[in-house]
């Protein structure tokens, strides 16, 4: 291939009805990277994802994967992924084997490769044991590692991951995420992962485009995404303060230095602004409200600080409250996160 | 190249198909559903509707004997009473009682202690044996149309049999000529034989085996898609690189098994427990059965495409189920049905199904004598697939 990009997006659109869900997004996924897409519940990741994994099909735009057109050439583009959907692929009536045998057969490989590949694959999560017991008599852990080794039946070059740990205790978060990078790392498998869990966005991910709002707001890697705010004009406080009232907040917020408040508990407020004074204008604002502060730090940015400084609102804020009725109604992404 | 192309689409539906008969068997509460359902209807149709095997027994029945004789001969009312109590041996269709007076077996019907009562007037035998009609009152539970009717049946049966015995030894009385054999030629010169076997599970089995097959695939079809969807397993088998067709094929070839299960064993449930029996030949029946399916599958596949999620998809199936039940002439002739129900049954293809398989089980037809219905069905079937395989298509990439 000419260049290293394995995923060309170029003006992705998807509308449902009058609610633009992904608003003529553009990017490229490099070859063997894992790249991640951030943002609220609704903000049009899975839909980018399900239009990227032909599942639903473009309003406008397109995407090229590994040289296939995602809407003219879907079925050659099949061939080269695989996706974990947050909900369950697996029937389960059925055991793990059989789960897999169907899937699998659905590919065309050849019977003694498939079954060959379905051993490896059980031995890889773990699952070997299991093989002949039927799916639903497993645990989450279990039935999400079946859910992972199902989209890896035809080796695919592509694997969309669609908040992969949505629902998983720590424990088995941490073994998706370890998994998800032994993969990219040995077989060279290029990821893409949705998911509004900064931690997993920070961890797994060598570049993370921002979403919010339909559209692609920032992208680099975390660490440059940090940089845009820890210049040296930007500050992060925490900020603990023993009788916090809202007339305190409110007077922070009003300081010109100010760009974010974030309250953290009923004592700690985050704080970030920019400035020379903005210490000194902090404190005596605080100081003006009667407040009493308790202790203060400099802190490093996260990506939350990131994702706060770029879209003015933060990630939890928006799924509860900034999704658009319609958006509950038509979107594939919020109606599925409801229940 | 395109050899292989069919022979994938082939394969693929024919997986789908298997897995979605596997997860059947295995569920164990649904099997037992599968095979229960079809019974009750079945038994509860059968027996809710009265039919000529059918009747009530042992319905409680009064007998009012106030026959004062002619010459102290009451041979007329007597001779009543003992074919009257014969045959009912015979039916075990009353429990008989005697009673004193009229207002006696009012009172009683009134506590629901008798259904009805035959009274015998003073001068029955008196107008008998003058050469004139002797009139019998028979009172009934006018309150339950159905018991009422039986039970005047079964009464003027007996007052036929006495009248003729009568008129039979009338005749021979009044010509040396006659014997004993033609008198009855003479008195009753026309007679219906009754038919061999007239219940009403021959009339309802047919029926009820279309009707089953009909709404296992047109419920199962949206249903078992929808549910797919729902939970998420669709997109595992939209994601591989499969022609479309053959999911929905596959999904229709599976519950297309289903109802031909369900079909089957309500066929045996009519033929082993309700004896129903089948005249006309097993294979047409069977093809009948296929047939069936093949029509209701298009409708199926339309429907599951409209339907946004489960709920709605049975709620739509209701709504078609109820017409089709009852308007095609599954449980009751359409005959019955005023003239504008009969003309919307004929838009029902229910209606030419179970009128299909009528003919055959019952009538013992063959394939050319319910031609127009094969068309017909055939015909809907064709037209629904080609509505609904674009639709689906559709459906599946929003």
């Amino acid at each position: 291939m000419a260049n290293d990009s394995i995923i060309e997006v170029r003006n992705l659109t998807k509308k449902f009805g009058e609610f633009t869900a992904v608003d003529k997004i553009s990017f490229d996924v490099k070859r063997g990277e894992i790249f991640g897409l951030l943002g609220p519940n609704g903000a049009g990741k899975s839909t980018t994802l399900r239009m990227l994994s032909t599942l639903a099909r473009p309003t406008e735009g397109t995407a090229i994967i590994g040289g296939h057109d995602i809407v003219r050439e879907d079925t050659e583009v099949r061939k080269l992924i695989g996706i974990v959907s947050e909900k369950m692929i697996m029937y389960n009536r059925l055991t793990a084997k059989e789960n897999l045998v169907f899937f699998g057969s659905l590919f065309n490989l050849p019977k003694d490769d498939l079954s060959k590949r379905i051993d490896e694959l059980l031995e890889l999560v773990q699952l070997t044991k299991w093989k002949n017991s039927q799916v639903g008599t497993f645990s989450t852990g279990m039935r999400q590692r079946m859910n992972v080794v199902r989209a890896l039946l035809n080796t695919p070059q592509v694997l969309f991951l669609d908040e992969p740990t949505l629902g998983l205790d720590p424990q088995s978060s941490v073994e998706i995420r370890e998994f998800v990078k032994k993969l990219n790392r040995e077989n060279g498998t290029t990821i893409i992962v949705t998911t509004h869990m900064m931690v997993d966005a920070d961890l797994l991910c060598d570049r993370i485009g921002i979403m919010d709002h339909a559209k692609i707001v920032a992208l680099d890697t975390s660490t440059n995404l940090k940089k845009t705010i820890s210049g040296e004009d930007t500050t992060i406080l925490k900020l603990e303060i023993g009788n916090l009232t809202p007339q305190i907040i409110e007077a922070i917020n009003a300081c010109g230095c100010v760009d974010a408040v974030t309250q953290e508990n009923s004592m700690r407020l985050r704080i970030i602004s920019h400035g020379q004074e903005a210490f000194d204008s902090v404190i005596d604002s605080v100081r003006a409200e009667g407040g009493k502060i308790n202790s203060m730090e400099n802190m490093q940015p996260t990506l939350e600080d990131v994702f706060l400084h770029i879209t003015g609102h933060q990630v939890r804020d928006s799924a509860d409250q900034k999704i658009p009725l319609e958006h509950k109604r038509f979107g594939q992404e919020a109606s599925s996160r409801i229940r | 190249m395109i050899n292989m192309t069919a022979k994938s689409l082939l394969s693929h539906t024919a997986r789908i198909a298997w897995k979605d008969l596997t997860e059947l068997f295995r569920n164990r509460l649904g099997l037992v559903l599968l095979i229960v359902m079809p019974l009750f209807m079945m038994v509860m149709v059968g027996f809710i509707y009265p039919s000529g095997n059918a009747t009530p027994n042992s319905m409680p029945f009064g007998l009012v004997n106030q026959d004062s004789g002619f010459n102290n001969n009451t041979i007329p009312s007597q001779t009543f009473i003992t074919g009257f109590q014969m045959m009912n041996n015979q039916t075990h269709m009353l429990t008989l009682s005697t009673s004193s007076s009229i207002a006696n077996i009012k009172s009683e019907i009134q506590k629901g202690t008798l259904d009805g009562a035959v009274v015998i007037p003073s001068n029955f035998s008196e107008s008998v044996m003058n050469g004139e009609q002797g009139t019998l009152i028979v009172i009934t539970d006018q309150s339950n149309p159905t018991v009422s009717s039986e039970l005047q049946a079964a009464v003027s049966d007996e007052i036929n049999n006495l009248g003729t015995q009568l008129a039979k030894q009338e005749v021979r009385s009044l010509s040396a000529n006659v014997t004993a054999n033609n008198s009855l030629a003479i008195v009753q010169p026309y007679i219906v034989p009754p038919p061999a076997n007239s219940s009403y599970f021959s009339f309802i089995a047919p029926g009820m085996v279309m009707l089953t097959v009909m709404m296992s695939v047109m419920t199962g079809l949206p249903v078992a898609i929808s549910q797919e969807r729902e939970v998420g397993t669709m997109d595992g088998m939209m994601v591989a690189p499969i022609n479309r067709l053959s999911i929905i094929l596959g999904k229709a070839l599976g519950q297309t098994g289903r109802g031909l299960i369900q079909g089957v064993i309500v066929m045996a449930l009519a033929l082993g427990i309700f004896g129903v029996v089948i005249h006309g030949s097993m294979i047409l029946v069977a093809a009948l059965l296929l047939l069936g399916v093949f029509s209701f599958v298009g409708l199926g596949i339309v429907l599951t495409s409209l339907a946004k999620d489960q709920e709605t998809a049975q709620m739509m199936m209701m709504t078609l189920m109820f017409p089709m039940m009852f308007l095609s002439g599954v449980m009751f002739p359409l005959q019955q049905m005023p003239w504008y129900m009969q003309d919307i049954a004929k838009f029902l293809p229910l209606t030419y199904a179970a009128d299909a398989m009528r003919k055959v089980m019952v009538l013992g037809a063959g394939v050319g004598d319910i031609s127009t219905d094969l068309i017909i069905l055939i015909a809907f079937g064709a037209i629904m697939i080609a509505i609904a395989v674009p639709l689906f298509r559709r459906m599946m990439t929003r």
